[in-house]
């Protein structure tokens, strides 16, 4: 393998790890504060694919307008669903969570195809982002280097946000204790709103380079990143912001590096993720970066 | 916390499980298309089932409403039989092969049709094959182009070509056409169309190079699968002359588009399930060149059917045909000619004279259909120029 075929290679498996990290980061952080993987991410992360397409298509708006439109919506639309299917259970136990969890991502997908239908719709080709340049024998769409870069300005902000604000304060407040929290005056239904609103919003932005890379979408496009993205989660430690980061980047290379030095097992590139996530959970259950926290009775 | 992680594990597989096996879809219920709306009840006897299952949502979708939209146009064109109102009780396979099984069992034990058309992709098709041969109703697929979907199935039938015919169609074309020496598959592994036309392809290739080396690399992928940029590599690596991609409509033009963003610019070909619109919408400006080949050309009209189709089409679409729609439409006529030759609507019956088609007019050219219920039809072979299928070729049967 040549040098310049193996950065080729490099900069693809850094680019899908970086949109798997986006997504994995708003598992991570649902879950750090409510113990409660919110299946329905991989859904949020499709509705933005067709709030933005429908954008530029339907209102043709400026593509710039009708993101930022979308990443609004989506992040509302994330809210919504915390609002309807995880509150009104806020008390009850987890598992029945997690099933009215998985009934939301199953509403939203039914949902996405009676109102978008089964055939997949185009996203629309954005210069900015889609044009191929050269460096050197390496060919890339400028998206390659967008998307690592944004992923890292946007974990940078969220790990301030995280450690030296207020609501950041509030966040980590909530997910070490639920109760406590509560009794010194956090306000833990808004801060819960806004951490559903922030996960939305990444996984928004993570759409949006999504589509631009990959643009054809239809109502499942959001399944198979959403479990994708749960795994880069577990692996790098569910909770923990930077593990998801991590995580997102490990599935990334593995899957990019698994068909380039293994073609023949290029039609198990899905099952990767899965083996990995079973390897991760038999010997270090709580993933990279996870630490090991007491079971709240 | 253990325990808590399993049962998050057996929810993962659930939910996979739940990916592979129902797509997640809870829509389309059948849809009965009877012609003149809000007609009064009619009693069982006056009205001949045809059952249709087709992709109508999930990865196939578009392919699938091409072929609906040539039935139904048959059905507005030949609404009766025998003195009978003809009514097609449409169900959605959901592109899914254990939705395509439920899907026939439902049109033969539910709706008892009395014959049944579909589907489009071999793989849906051939999961309905122990359903209709079990039932002794005869089907007809208008596109599937495996072999499997007919061999050891009396009762399954096509009205167009299989793949063996096609690889080679396609392998001549490169080999001919484009002067190639090597060539590489790039294929959707976990469809049996692909992975059937890539195999007969190899088969010629081979034989026209002499060279057993010819093809220098098979790449596989999955069917939803949305990064191919790996494989591609893999393959521009080897340097082929040209590139032989059969797989779904949505993935191969990602695959080209993709191959043409990492600069590779080796002509890429492929075969009759490119034929959609939303292949060109998604590959765009990237898949101008693409070759493949199909069923039907309007360019070329062959058969007075063939007219009476086409100015139906245009007038109530607007718009020109694709190959599938006008097989959608040979395989509602082919059935409705079977009964009137049976002269009655036994299942049984109508297989027969369907077995015994012979010189039929349709509109994608004349249908004989030999012992194994496949017709011997020429191929016609399209590229893709300023946006839009352009006729290249035809390819008469070898």
């Amino acid at each position: 393998m040549t040098f310049s075929l193996f950065m080729q290679y490099l900069t693809n498996a850094i680019s899908l790890g970086s949109l798997y990290a986006l997504i994995a980061i708003g598992y991570t952080m649902v879950y750090g504060i409510l113990r409660l993987i919110n299946f329905a991410h991989g859904e949020i992360f499709m509705m933005s694919l067709y709030f933005a397409f429908y954008g530029v298509t339907l209102f043709t708006l400026p593509w710039y307008i009708a993101f930022i439109l979308s990443i609004i919506l989506t992040s509302i639309l994330g809210m919504m669903i915390e609002r309807a299917a995880y509150k009104p259970l806020r008390e009850s136990p987890r598992i029945t969570i997690m099933v009215s969890a998985i009934g939301a991502s199953f509403f939203v997908q039914n949902l996405a195809i009676v109102l978008f239908g089964g055939r997949p719709s185009t996203f629309p080709n954005i210069g900015a982002f889609t044009d191929v340049i050269k460096i050197g024998s390496v060919s890339l769409q400028k998206l390659t280097l967008i998307i690592p870069i944004t992923t890292l300005i946007l974990l940078s902000g969220l790990v301030t946000l995280i450690n030296k604000t207020k609501t950041g304060m509030a966040m980590r407040a909530v997910s070490k204790d639920y109760e406590t929290a509560k009794l010194m005056g956090v306000n833990v239904n808004k801060t819960i709103t806004i951490t559903f609103g922030i996960g939305s919003i990444l996984a928004a932005i993570g759409g949006i380079m999504w589509g631009a890379k990959f643009p054809a979408i239809i109502p499942t496009t959001g399944v198979m990143p959403g479990l994708k993205c749960f795994i880069a989660a577990v692996v790098g430690g569910i909770g923990n912001v930077t593990g998801a980061v991590i995580g997102g980047f490990i599935l990334g290379v593995g899957e990019v590096m698994l068909v380039a030095y293994l073609p023949s097992l290029t039609g198990y590139r899905d099952a990767f993720a899965f083996i990995l996530l079973i390897i991760i959970l038999l010997f270090k259950p709580t993933g990279i970066m996870g630490e090991k926290i007491a079971e709240k009775v | 916390m253990k325990k808590w992680l399993s049962i998050l594990l057996v929810l993962i597989l659930v939910v996979s499980l739940g990916l592979t096996g129902c797509g997640g879809t809870t829509e389309s219920e059948d849809t009965s298309t009877g012609g003149d709306e809000g007609s009064e009840v009619t009693l069982d006897d006056d009205v001949i089932k045809i059952g249709v299952f087709e992709p109508i949502t999930g990865a196939n979708a578009a392919g699938g409403e091409l072929e609906v939209e040539g039935i139904k146009l048959a059905n507005e064109l030949y609404p009766e039989v025998l003195g009978k109102k003809v009514e097609l009780v449409i169900a959605d396979n959901k592109s899914d092969v254990v939705e395509s099984a439920s899907a026939a069992a439902r049109l033969v034990e539910r709706d008892k049709v009395t014959a049944i058309i579909g589907s489009w992709g071999s793989s849906n098709s051939i999961a309905a094959g122990d359903i209709v041969r079990d039932a002794k109703i005869p089907a007809v697929a208008p596109s599937a182009t495996n072999p499997l979907v007919t061999q050891g199935n009396d009762y399954y039938f096509r009205v167009c070509f299989i793949d063996p015919f096609q690889g080679t169609v396609m392998a001549n074309y490169a080999f001919n056409s484009l002067g190639a020496k090597k060539a590489a598959i790039i294929q959707e592994v976990s469809n049996d169309y692909a992975v059937g036309l890539a195999k007969f392809f190899t088969d010629a290739f081979v034989e026209l190079t002499g060279d057993p080396n010819s093809i220098v690399e098979v790449a596989n992928y999955q069917t939803g699968d949305q990064d191919f940029s790996s494989q591609l590599l893999n393959i521009s690596e080897k340097n082929p002359d040209v590139i032989f991609a059969p797989g779904n409509f949505t993935e191969s033009a990602m695959v080209i588009q993709q191959a043409r963003q990492l600069g590779i610019t080796t002509p890429i070909i492929g075969g009759d399930t490119w034929e959609t619109p939303e292949f060109i919408e998604i590959g765009k400006e990237h898949v101008e060149g693409a070759v493949l080949s199909t069923f039907f050309t309007s360019e070329v009209p062959i058969t007075e059917e063939s007219e009476k189709f086409l100015k139906a089409y245009r007038e109530k679409y607007n718009r020109e045909p694709a190959a599938v729609t006008a097989l959608g439409y040979d395989a509602y006529i082919l059935i409705l000619d079977a009964i009137e030759r049976a002269g009655s609507t036994d299942p049984v019956a109508i297989r027969d004279e369907i077995a015994k088609t012979e010189g039929f007019e349709g509109a994608a050219g004349i249908i004989t259909l030999d012992e194994n219920g496949d017709a011997i039809k020429s191929a016609v072979i399209k590229t893709v120029k300023n946006g839009e299928f352009v006729y290249l070729e035809t390819i008469e049967p070898y």
